[in-house]
């Protein structure tokens, strides 16, 4: 895959949910390495965007791809390249960590996943708790053992619904390496923080009903442009 | 740096397999549910049927009814977890083949209703069982518990797929999954009922080979199906 190639392109991109359109013509092209934030009032499509980036919903109508590949005919191709994390934690109530955790390096194949996993629970702080069931975690935790789940199988791609929700300014410190710049991942995030939100981005997405309502570097954007959004 | 590669369907099946009989057994809901609804059922028919003993046509009957109405049970909660936790999204995201989790998801029920079935079988025969069956018998009955259990297993994951994607999930799954029982239902049943009859018989071929056929076309049918049925 040419290195120039952009990350994620979506062209006319419609989802709708019977007569709704969620989302109402999405134009935009990201490009490997950089961060695109997605802002927006609430059902204003940031997170049907983040899902259909997924893999998880089918465009309706348009066009998006993934690192080369059309989501709506190969899609398989770059689910082991996507690091998804929603406002579930996907992980289950009566297993530990430690298992939730190798459940899912299991199903993207992860080789040598005990390393990985004892590597993650150690950055997230998670280690000495790993070993017991997850419905006990408070949801910083749970948080944290989300975003072990969303890197395990190191995606390229990160796809990140307020990823820094719950977080403790510690925890915050703690997932930075995983989830920040310095991964050096490309990253899709969809934010209501309009500063936090703006000093990481490279490109910004502003979503109402759907539809654009902005869309510029994040250098040509203010946070007062971006709060107009939530008015 | 750890590097990844696309599971088999096989080692899929295996890791969803060995999550769900890890989560029934830290937390026994389904199986405890299925057959406790068993016992008490064979209760109600003892005194509904106003006998302490049946055999034959109504014996295989009550067996039968019983173990399908427990079915249901494990087949709506098949997917409770996953969709409760979006456990159903986790697999998804992941670059597993979908039938990983037909064949996990229909092997887990196939292990519930196996348990059940043995349970239903013994309390059955205490209960309200007249003859009692000889072993060759019980041998037989066996072979029609596995080869029904099956295709309730297969049909049960095809309508769950279907429910989970609906918001009227629990009444889908019997609306659905009844009708397409029936033809299952009349086999196992005409199959068992020589082996339940005082003097006992023998099995009957042609109901085991149905059995057999039904299992088949479904087991093809979910194949086709799910991958559908579990994606947008």
């Amino acid at each position: 895959m040419a290195s120039t190639e952009p990350a994620v392109v979506c062209s006319g991109l419609v989802r709708r949910y019977g007569e709704r359109r969620a989302l109402d013509g999405i134009d935009l092209t990201l490009g490997q390495g950089q961060t695109l934030v997605v802002f927006g009032p609430n059902g204003a499509g940031k997170t049907t965007l983040l899902r259909v980036l997924a893999t998880l919903l089918r465009p309706s109508d348009g066009e998006a791809s993934l690192l080369g590949s059309d989501l709506r005919k190969e899609g398989w191709k770059v689910r082991s390249q996507i690091g998804f994390l929603g406002h579930q934690s996907l992980c289950y109530g009566d297993l530990t960590a430690r298992e939730n955790l190798r459940y899912h390096a299991r199903l993207h194949g992860v080789e040598d996943p005990a390393a990985r996993i004892e590597a993650l629970l150690e950055q997230t702080g998670l280690s000495d708790r790993g070993d017991e069931r997850v419905f006990g975690y408070s949801r910083g935790m749970l948080q944290r053992l989300a975003i072990c789940r969303a890197v395990l199988h190191e995606p390229q791609l990160l796809l990140l619904d307020e990823p820094r929700s719950n977080l403790d300014p510690a925890a915050v410190e703690q997932v930075e390496p995983l989830i920040g710049a310095a991964a050096g991942r490309t990253r899709v995030i969809a934010s209501h923080d309009p500063a936090g939100g703006l000093a990481e981005a490279d490109l910004v997405l502003g979503l109402r009903d759907g539809a654009t309502i902005l869309l510029e570097p994040a250098e040509q954007v203010t946070t007062e442009q971006i709060g107009e959004l939530y008015r | 740096m750890s590097t990844t590669r696309p599971p088999s369907t096989l080692s899929a099946a295996r890791a969803v397999l060995y999550k769900e009989l890890t989560l029934e057994r830290r937390a026994p809901q389904t199986l405890t549910a299925m057959a406790l609804f068993c016992a008490s059922t064979f209760v109600i028919f003892h005194f509904a049927l106003g006998r302490n003993e049946v055999e034959g046509a109504i014996a295989s009957g009550v067996l039968w009814v019983t173990l399908t109405l427990a079915a249901l049970l494990g087949i709506g909660r098949s997917f409770v977890a996953d969709r409760e936790e979006g456990g159903l999204d986790g697999f998804l995201l992941a670059p597993a083949p979908r039938t990983a989790l037909l064949v996990a998801k229909a092997t887990t029920l196939l292990i519930f209703l196996l348990i059940v079935g043995f349970f239903a079988s013994v309390i059955f025969s205490v209960l309200l069982l007249g003859p009692t069956p000889k072993a060759s018998q019980w041998a037989s009955l066996a072979l029609l518990i596995l080869l029904a259990d099956l295709g309730i297993a297969l049909v049960g994951t095809l309508i769950a797929g279907i429910a989970i994607q609906t918001r009227a999930r629990d009444l889908i799954t019997s609306i659905l999954a009844l009708p397409l029982l029936i033809p299952l239902l009349i086999a196992v049943t005409k199959a068992s009922e020589p082996l339940l009859s005082v003097g006992g018989g023998t099995l009957a071929w042609r109901w085991l080979a149905l059995l057999g056929l039904y299992d088949l076309i479904f087991g093809l049918l979910a194949y086709a199906l799910f991958d559908y049925l579990v994606e947008d």
